[in-house]
């Protein structure tokens, strides 16, 4: 009888266990979606600096970028470091080492090479967006991948993410110029520059919304580089304007590591300098150099590799 | 009616030699809190250098940047899944010669999962209550990352249970016999976390069903939290990453090192506390032929890795096949292979090893090896370079070092500390299992010629 009552106890607070324990589990679940549900219902979206919607919507731009490797020779013709990355440089204060935009020479089969400007592609299934773990990174409307130093914390697995290898880190104190400190921070703009997060090329979206082309695409001095927006359809160099479409049919282009299934915003002409004349067998462009960072003072410098 | 039964030779040896530490406190055992203290403060300079100039200071740089703490971060998660897997492993299968080794295991996870955290709190520049906040305000369940920490504060928490769920009629126990020697705050502890046992039929119903339902909950647990691990790696698009055996290869490898660190640790108390009688060569044998099992299984994962993707050589392969075959990786590779893969398992077999110091120094090897193999798969991973440039090195600082050395030390501290508030070993269920033993006025009898050494057996006698 005993032994009876006991197993019947032993049943019922196992149940009453269980019971508790499905009820815990549930709440796991819940709980941490319920700061979530809030915010959407604030309307505070995560990552994104509040924008004021349009009263009326307008135009939604898509840009991309179109480099036309047949007018890309390294600045070997003009005997310069590559000009992209140099006006870059300059103009978005981009501290040594890093190279936003950095022309890469590929092997050619049969021994020649060719210049391939490499610069963040702005997937549209960005692998770096996916693995953050705090949203300090996201894909505008506009197609654009853009970081928020405030919210990084310098984990590095976008870095560790990114098949391109576009993304830099402030390993020490980088150079803050005089003007930096005028500006207001903002991810389109990512100046002033902190250390410790995560920067790369974020395709200069103010320049773009007020009608300019963005450094790199200004600076070629063979006009390879195009902007480009798909909504309208049209892509330009700052010589010409062209149908966006026809170019990319047209001259059969491709994009980097198309392979991976990022989809890429960046598309490429395949050439290599033919016509800006450059001889395949010419290897070698110039090293960048950082030449605004003369003016800065107490910024702790670091070189690609360690030590 | 138990207190009333006098002990037997056996289990006064036993009551004495695991409420020794907590009776008295040596001088050696303040010498080594002050040793480790001293590693410990040398990594606070260091890592407040760090968080005053930046990773900088660091060898890690933008192509490989994730280096020592990362690769310590996976070795720590390695050390913490054996411990409560293990236990649970060898409850659940009712292994009757775990009861010595299992405090040990558990106390391993306890202590090495803050260590995990530590790593990546290391791995950041920013200060770590700044990284701590955003990860948690701003948590985003999309990334592995968020995984890891999820995993992690929930395996703590499940392990932390499960260890004192296990401890509380050990407690109970110490704080009953004692003796009014002990300090005061000493016996304030022992009364407050044995809550009230006092081995009743009903308390002991519930701790056992807690015990199981406990047991059951910490299995899956640990493999997801070794899982998201690997995935932290396998969620990129690095060729060497980018395999979707890493999970299990990470659940492999984590139990391999794990194992070799329970048999250190087991090692150590029987030297340091003399537990030579409860801890005997059979432990060591047991664990030695789990060691060696789990080598054989480690062996495979990385033939069958190596082979799929050697058959193929598709992309990059060959290159990052040739650095750890042939390049500049390769002495830390075969180091790995032959050192904590091939050594081992011939250490076990070989007859004339097969002893308690050669299983210690095949487990030192394992850990070695197996810390090298996590250092080759992030940085191995790294250095593939993904554009036409320079391979680039990395090679760790001082400062990278000395966190390394901070870190084991934070590790050691803790299992220290607990070492000195809580019995070693279970004394409850090994004065129990020596009551059941047909041999009661010798040391506790040897394994496996006990009869009624199973949860029904001893459930049916009493």
């Amino acid at each position: 009888m005993e032994k009876e009552a006991n197993y019947q106890r032993w049943q019922a607070s196992r149940r009453r266990l269980l019971k508790l324990m499905g009820a815990a589990g549930a709440a796991a679940i819940a709980v941490p979606l319920v700061p979530r549900l809030l915010t959407k219902e604030a309307g505070a979206s995560s990552g994104e600096p509040a924008t004021e919607e349009p009263a009326t919507p307008r135009r939604l731009r898509r840009w991309a970028m179109v480099i036309d490797l047949r007018r890309c020779d390294g600045c070997q013709g003009i005997g310069k470091p590559p000009q992209c990355t140099a006006a870059c440089v300059q103009g978005r204060f981009v501290p040594e080492p890093m190279e936003w935009i950095e022309a890469y020479e590929h092997d050619l089969p049969g021994g020649g090479t060719q210049f391939l400007p490499t610069i963040c592609m702005q997937c549209q299934n960005p692998p770096c967006v996916n693995v953050c773990p705090v949203g300090a990174t996201w894909s505008t409307p506009e197609g654009i991948v853009l970081i928020n130093q405030e919210r990084c914390i310098g984990c590095r697995l976008c870095m560790a993410a990114c098949p391109y290898e576009r993304r830099f880190f402030t390993w020490g104190e980088p150079p803050v110029p005089v003007e930096s400190h005028f500006v207001q921070y903002s991810p389109e703009h990512q100046i002033p520059m902190k250390r410790g997060v995560v920067y790369k090329c974020d395709f200069c979206p103010e320049m773009l919304r007020a009608g300019r082309l963005p450094y790199c695409a200004q600076a070629c001095p063979g006009k390879a580089i195009y902007y480009a927006d798909l909504e309208e359809d049209v892509a330009t160099n700052g010589e010409e304007v062209v149908q966006l479409s026809r170019l990319l049919t047209e001259n059969a282009a491709y994009r980097y590591k198309e392979g991976l299934g990022t989809r890429p915003r960046v598309y490429y002409i395949p050439g290599y300098g033919e016509e800006v004349g450059r001889d395949p067998y010419t290897k070698g462009r110039l090293a960048t150099e950082w030449p605004w960072q003369e003016k800065t003072k107490g910024a702790k410098q670091w070189k690609r590799s360690g030590r | 009616m138990e207190a009333i039964r006098p002990l037997n030779h056996s289990q006064r040896l036993l009551e004495t030699l695991t409420l020794a530490p907590l009776r008295s406190t040596s001088k050696a055992f303040y010498l080594l809190v002050a040793v480790l203290l001293g590693i410990i403060a040398w990594g606070v300079y260091a890592y407040s250098l760090q968080l005053r100039d930046g990773l900088i200071l660091t060898g890690m740089r933008d192509r490989i940047s994730w280096g020592l703490y990362i690769a310590m971060y996976v070795f720590f998660v390695g050390a913490s899944m054996a411990g409560t897997f293990v236990s649970a492993i060898l409850r659940i299968t009712k292994a009757g010669w775990r009861t010595p080794v299992t405090r040990a295991a558990e106390m391993v996870t306890v202590a090495a999962l803050p260590i995990a955290f530590l790593f990546i709190l290391f791995n950041s520049r920013q200060s770590p209550q700044w990284t701590i906040y955003k990860l948690t305000v701003f948590s985003r369940w999309e990334s592995p990352i968020a995984w890891d920490m999820y995993a992690l504060t929930t395996y703590l928490t499940a392990s932390l249970i499960y260890l004192y769920v296990a401890l509380i009629p050990d407690l109970a126990y110490a704080r009953d016999h004692i003796g009014a020697q002990a300090t005061a705050s000493r016996r304030w502890f022992l009364k407050t976390f044995a809550i009230g046992w006092q081995n009743g039929a009903l308390q002991r119903r519930y701790l056992q069903l807690a015990e199981t339902v406990m047991m059951i909950l910490v299995l899956p647990i640990a493999v997801a939290m070794h899982t998201v691990t690997a995935w932290l790696f396998a969620m990129t698009l690095r060729e060497p990453w980018d395999n979707p055996m890493f999970g299990i290869y990470f659940v492999g490898g984590a139990i391999f090192s794990g194992v070799g660190i329970i048999v250190i640790l087991i090692a150590l108390l029987r030297k340091v506390y003399r537990l030579e009688s409860f801890i005997t060569r059979k432990h060591f044998l047991y664990l030695g032929y789990l060691l060696a099992a789990l080598a054989g299984v480690m062996f495979y994962f990385n033939v069958s890795d190596f082979v799929t993707h050697a058959y193929k050589l598709r992309g990059d392969m060959s290159r990052y096949l040739e650095e750890q075959f042939t390049g500049p990786m390769a002495p830390l590779y075969w180091a790995y292979f032959w050192g904590g893969l091939v050594a081992p398992i011939a250490i076990v077999l070989l007859p004339f090893t097969r002893n308690i110091a050669g299983i210690v120094v095949a487990s030192v090897l394992v850990n070695v090896a197996m810390f090298i193999e996590r250092y080759l798969i992030v940085v191995g991973g790294l250095g593939l370079p993904l554009n036409p440039y320079e391979v680039a090195t990395y090679s760790p600082t001082w400062v990278e070092w000395s966190l390394l050395a901070a870190g084991v030390a934070v590790f050691m501290l803790i299992v220290v500390v607990i070492l000195k508030l809580v019995p070693a070993l279970a004394i409850t269920e090994m004065m129990e299992e020596n009551r059941l033993g047909s041999n009661h006025d010798s040391l506790l009898p040897p394994l496996g010629e006990r009869p009624g050494q199973s949860l029904e057996g001893r459930r049916g006698a009493r």
